[in-house]
């Protein structure tokens, strides 16, 4: 560390200047499409009117009227902000569970597969919804559900039961929409947790069975403390999505039907209506600076309890 | 570990194993987590290939009673329509993919380096804005009245251009696979940083290159959120936007159909609704189901390699 400090001193060499050259572009990039709407960010405490058309949103912005805290309160007499920050955060909560133990589990029990051939189909087919956008999804669930025509209604027409409209029904789809989100990741945690197993010296399993380990214990004191560093940081990068919530699964899946809002108003579908359906982007603002506001915090919280616990894990 | 590279290939060590009824337990869970995951795309290629009248008589069905090429026929005669959009998600792809892949290793390959002095200050640029972000109304209002991204093909491809986890990843890989001694010998021969990236890191990270280039490949193929929000003009649907505006509104082929003789609604009568959603889904879905088994193993190398901390 010190030695690399001092090296770090001195005077700036041609390099310097190639390397910034080199770096520009992206900083470039990153200014517009990063920093500039973070800027925007202060249009949660503006009344934001478009006072002057010719001139642009910063101009605008800025000259419109303060108003402090005005909209966060509107966004909590509005009697939905409650709603959104209960379903996000329990959503959220259950798929970062969910994204990690699964996946998990699985990568454990397939790298135990006696044939590797079959161990590596499995995988290559379980990737295969990770590549599917939530459009394309949501026609899979529409062919199954759909209340007319769908798979299940068919078959429960055929066992003489009454058939479902899914689309109204909101207690179905907290389950369905776990699983599907499950049911998508899965196969991206699974090529992640595996490669880290299959990199783990062979060694360790070999002197751990000859001093009588069982499989469960090789799986306990071997496996899993190696895997750790990997889970850490999946689950550091997880909490900092838990204001987020995945708008193609709650706003495209349930095709936006209106019935189903109590368990899909979620906060970038909340947004999303604030902007698109009915204009009120003071109040989407505002929802949007506590979402990164939050998630800043909790992304930074939680990497400092894990620094505490263990100085390795920790990704900053 | 003589023999050859240890991989997922690798024997497994004979004494070591679970015992075969446990194994044969465990397979079977991993077929049928396997089918659940295939049957969906089976599923909607079965239905395209059904008749409307069979999915009017018994619904969707794995077994229609009759099959037909009628939603496919249909995309056909819609050659116009289908063909732009699919040269859209092609083009915004492609592009989107090699300056993707600039931008990203460029930067990366920049804070790799351990000797250069805006390391930190660079460092903090790509990291902020991965715990923080200006959220979706002011990124709105910047792309449409500041950068004038409403209604162009830019707007597609530039916002997922960079990804701070992507650099993180290139970094990574840079630092741990790129022995420094080569790059210190290269600049004592005079060679330009320009020069050692374009000539020597470039080349040596082709994995990299293929997995980061996946990524960005599949997450341009499957973007339906920034079509959603910045383009209204139907010039400039993707494939997914097409998809999208279909499930809302099946008569969107018909009311954008060109040059027809008849008007738009007769020739929505005769549309074959049904299958012809999930045709246009099949066409969407096929390309990457049969390209990504051959890039995996990049996205598995790629995938460790980024994982591994200093």
């Amino acid at each position: 560390m010190k030695k690399q400090k001092k090296r770090n001193r001195g005077r700036w060499r041609k390099d310097d200047t190639q390397l910034t050259l080199l770096a520009l572009p992206t900083a470039i990039w990153y200014l517009c499409f990063c920093y500039m709407p973070m800027f925007g960010i202060i249009m949660a405490f503006k009344n934001f009117r478009i006072i002057d058309s010719s001139k642009n949103f910063f101009y605008n912005l800025l000259a419109s009227e303060t108003v402090g805290f005005k909209n966060f309160k509107f966004l909590f007499s509005s009697g939905s902000g409650g709603l959104v920050i209960k379903l996000t955060l329990l959503y959220n909560l259950v798929f970062i569970v969910l994204g990690i133990v699964v996946p998990v589990t699985l990568s454990l029990i397939m790298s135990q597969l006696h044939s590797k051939k079959f161990a590596k189909t499995c995988q290559t087919l379980m990737f295969l919804p990770f590549f599917m956008s939530w459009v394309v999804v949501t026609y899979f669930v529409f062919a199954f559900l759909s209340p007319d025509k769908g798979l299940v209604n068919e078959m429960l027409k055929n066992f003489g039961r009454n058939p479902i409209s899914w689309y109204r029904e909101p207690k179905y789809w907290p389950g369905i929409l776990i699983f599907l989100n499950t049911w998508k990741g899965m196969g991206y945690g699974m090529v992640v947790y595996l490669a880290n197993i299959t990199s783990i010296d062979g060694s360790l399993y070999e002197a751990a069975m000859i001093d009588g380990a069982t499989k469960l214990q090789q799986a306990k004191y071997i496996t899993l403390p190696m895997m750790k560093y990997v889970i850490i940081m999946m689950f550091i990068l997880a909490t900092g999505g838990i204001v987020r919530s995945d708008f193609g699964l709650f706003y495209q899946v349930t095709k936006a039907s209106n019935s189903l809002y109590t368990v899909t108003e979620t906060i970038d579908v909340f947004i999303f209506k604030m902007i698109k359906e009915q204009p009120n982007p003071n109040m989407g603002a505002a929802a949007a600076f506590l979402q990164s506001v939050i998630g800043c915090l909790l992304i930074l919280t939680t990497n400092k309890i894990v620094k505490k616990i263990d100085n390795d894990s920790a990704i900053i | 570990m003589r023999k050859k590279e240890k991989d997922f290939e690798e024997t497994p060590i004979k004494y070591n194993c679970i015992k075969p009824a446990t194994n044969v337990i465990f397979s079977a869970i991993f077929f049928l987590l396997a089918v659940l995951c295939v049957v969906p795309t089976i599923f909607i290629v079965i239905l395209s290939f059904s008749s409307s009248k069979s999915i009017a008589q018994v619904g969707y069905s794995f077994i229609p009673v009759e099959w037909s090429l009628e939603a496919y026929e249909y995309l056909w005669n819609n050659f116009d329509m289908i063909s732009r959009a699919f040269g859209v998600s092609i083009f915004v792809t492609i592009s989107g993919v090699i300056i993707g892949l600039l931008l990203t290793t460029s930067m990366a390959y920049s804070l790799s380096r351990s000797n250069f002095k805006l390391k930190g200050f660079f460092t903090w640029v790509v990291f902020i804005p991965m715990v923080f972000g200006g959220g979706l109304v002011s990124t709105y209002n910047i792309y449409t009245s500041v950068l004038g991204l409403k209604d162009s093909i830019w707007v597609l491809i530039l916002p997922m251009a960079v990804s701070s986890f992507h650099v993180v990843i290139c970094k990574t890989f840079f630092k741990t696979t790129i022995p420094q001694s080569i790059l210190e010998s290269a600049e004592i021969d005079g060679a330009s940083q320009f020069r050692i990236y374009f000539q020597m890191v470039l080349p040596i990270s082709k994995p990299l290159l293929a997995t980061i280039g996946l990524l960005l490949t599949f997450g341009y193929w499957n973007d339906w959120w920034l079509s959603l929000m910045y383009i209204d003009n139907k010039k400039l649907y993707s494939l997914q936007a097409v998809l999208m505006s279909v499930e809302r509104n099946i008569e969107f082929l018909a009311n954008n159909a060109d040059g027809l003789s008849v008007s738009a609604a007769e020739y929505a009568m005769k549309m074959p609704k049904e299958p012809m959603r999930m045709a246009m889904a099949v066409v969407i879905v096929i390309p990457i189901a049969c390209a990504y088994p051959f890039f995996q193993k990049y996205f598995v190398t790629g995938l460790t390699v980024g994982s591994v901390k200093e």
